[in-house]
């Protein structure tokens, strides 16, 4: 049974975005900071740190996860799936993302990322939400500047229902 | 906002994670789905020498049924449960709890064994657990017992649970034949902490009252099927044994108000959806 001590950085591997990515962290590094620090992924979004506010969101092994309540070292051998991942292979933005933008369902952006992550995982289990389905999924993301109302309606018009 | 220093153990087995914490003991910290452990790393109110990650575990990664009991193994996500066939018909009480248990992105990885480990006063699953009358399976190196909801939760945040022992699996009674089943909750926003919790269970002459975030944990009581006045005082006489406490969120007479009130409501529910 492999033990990791607290005071040595220990090799991880995983698949990042569909690449191979490799690095080192102490077991107590928080996948949220290596995944910004170590590996300059600043699409991951460091709010409140416990979980609350949603700016961290990601997908690991697809489940979607707070990488904020979440170990570096956890990771290891797994996949992880950041906000880039949304991009089509030609590059540019997702259709959601389009209709995001179509929609103004942002201002400052910080939320966005976790936003979108969380999405692209309900999405493909509801694909056709309610507005009320989908706004009591929206609540595990705090979001101060819209209001929600733009995002609702970007996601709405994305799915094709008029909210 | 970041851990201390901890060594980290990702067990292969049962029998790897039951070693780590005998080695271990009061030092050492399972960790599950981390929903409710990792924030208390982050503010250091908890600070283990030794993490023992039982995420991996298949073993302990099921539902399932038998002789009226669901079981509901450590590495089970709640996400599981809320999916799982069975929900609706056998676990009633805890499919109208669902859509107030966390977020749908804490639920996807947070474990229903780590919410009733964690004994949060105002949480939903140990509140289930309790007013079912279900019991907490804990497993250590020297053995297995069984340990009753309300024998379990001892107050905020604390358990009968011994250093070297592991909550292995929650038994939840599944659904009893021409019973009821109800929950509420008064929380500022939906997935917040709850200021009260009620869950309801009604047989045709029996109802019981699961009350959370009123007590240091899930009061419980039972009454022959009581109406009108008679039900009345005695939810009254219920939220005054309770007590509440004064909080940011809501005084102590509000929650008492909200153990009348609501408590009333969930328990006509309970009635009206008697199969």
């Amino acid at each position: 049974m492999p033990q990791l001590s607290r005071d040595t950085r220990h090799a991880i591997s995983f698949t990042l975005n569909g690449k191979a990515t490799s690095g080192h962290a102490e077991p107590r590094m928080l996948l949220s900071d290596f995944l910004v620090h170590e590996l300059g992924m600043t699409s991951v979004h460091v709010g409140c740190e416990h979980g609350v506010c949603g700016a961290c969101t990601l997908r690991i092994d697809g489940t979607v996860s707070r990488a904020c309540l979440t170990f570096a070292v956890q990771v290891d051998g797994k996949r992880v799936d950041t906000v880039e991942s949304l991009s089509p292979e030609e590059g540019g933005l997702s259709d959601l993302q389009k209709s995001f933008r179509r929609n103004h369902g942002l201002q400052c952006g910080y939320c966005t990322p976790g936003i979108l992550m969380s999405l692209d995982a309900y999405l493909e289990e509801n694909p056709k939400p309610s507005e009320a389905e989908l706004r009591d999924m929206l609540s595990g993301h705090l979001c101060r500047c819209t209001g929600y109302v733009n995002i609702v309606r970007a996601v709405m018009e994305h799915v094709g229902n008029s909210p | 906002m970041k851990p201390s220093p901890f060594d980290y153990i990702r067990a292969a087995s049962v029998l790897e994670a039951l070693h780590g914490l005998a080695a271990a003991g009061d030092d050492a910290r399972i960790l599950a789905g981390g929903l409710s452990l990792v924030p208390m790393l982050n503010f250091r109110l908890v600070e283990p020498s030794v993490l023992i990650d039982i995420s991996g575990i298949a073993d302990l990664d099921y539902i399932r049924q038998d002789d009226g009991i669901v079981e509901i193994g450590a590495a089970a996500r709640q996400s599981a449960l809320e999916r799982w066939d069975g929900i609706a018909d056998r676990l009633p009480l805890v499919h109208a709890a669902f859509p107030h248990i966390g977020h749908y992105q804490t639920r996807s990885r947070g474990t229903v064994c780590g919410s009733v480990a964690h004994s949060d006063p105002s949480s939903e699953l140990p509140l289930c657990l309790a007013t079912l009358g279900g019991e907490v399976v804990l497993r250590s190196a020297a053995g297995e017992r069984r340990v009753a909801a309300k024998d379990f939760q001892t107050g905020m945040l604390t358990t009968s649970k011994r250093g070297d022992e592991l909550v292995s699996a929650v038994r939840f009674p599944a659904a009893a034949p021409g019973s009821g089943y109800a929950f509420a909750e008064m929380a500022q926003r939906r997935g917040d902490f709850a200021i009260v919790a009620l869950a309801a269970a009604a047989s045709a002459d029996r109802i019981r009252l699961g009350v959370g975030g009123v007590a240091d944990r899930p009061a419980v009581r039972e009454w022959e099927a009581l109406e009108g006045d008679a039900l009345d005082d005695a939810l009254n006489a219920f939220a005054w044994d309770l007590g509440g406490y004064d909080d940011v969120h809501a005084s102590a007479r509000y929650r008492r108000e909200l153990v009348r009130r609501l408590g009333r409501n969930v328990i006509e529910e309970a009635r009206s959806c008697r199969s």
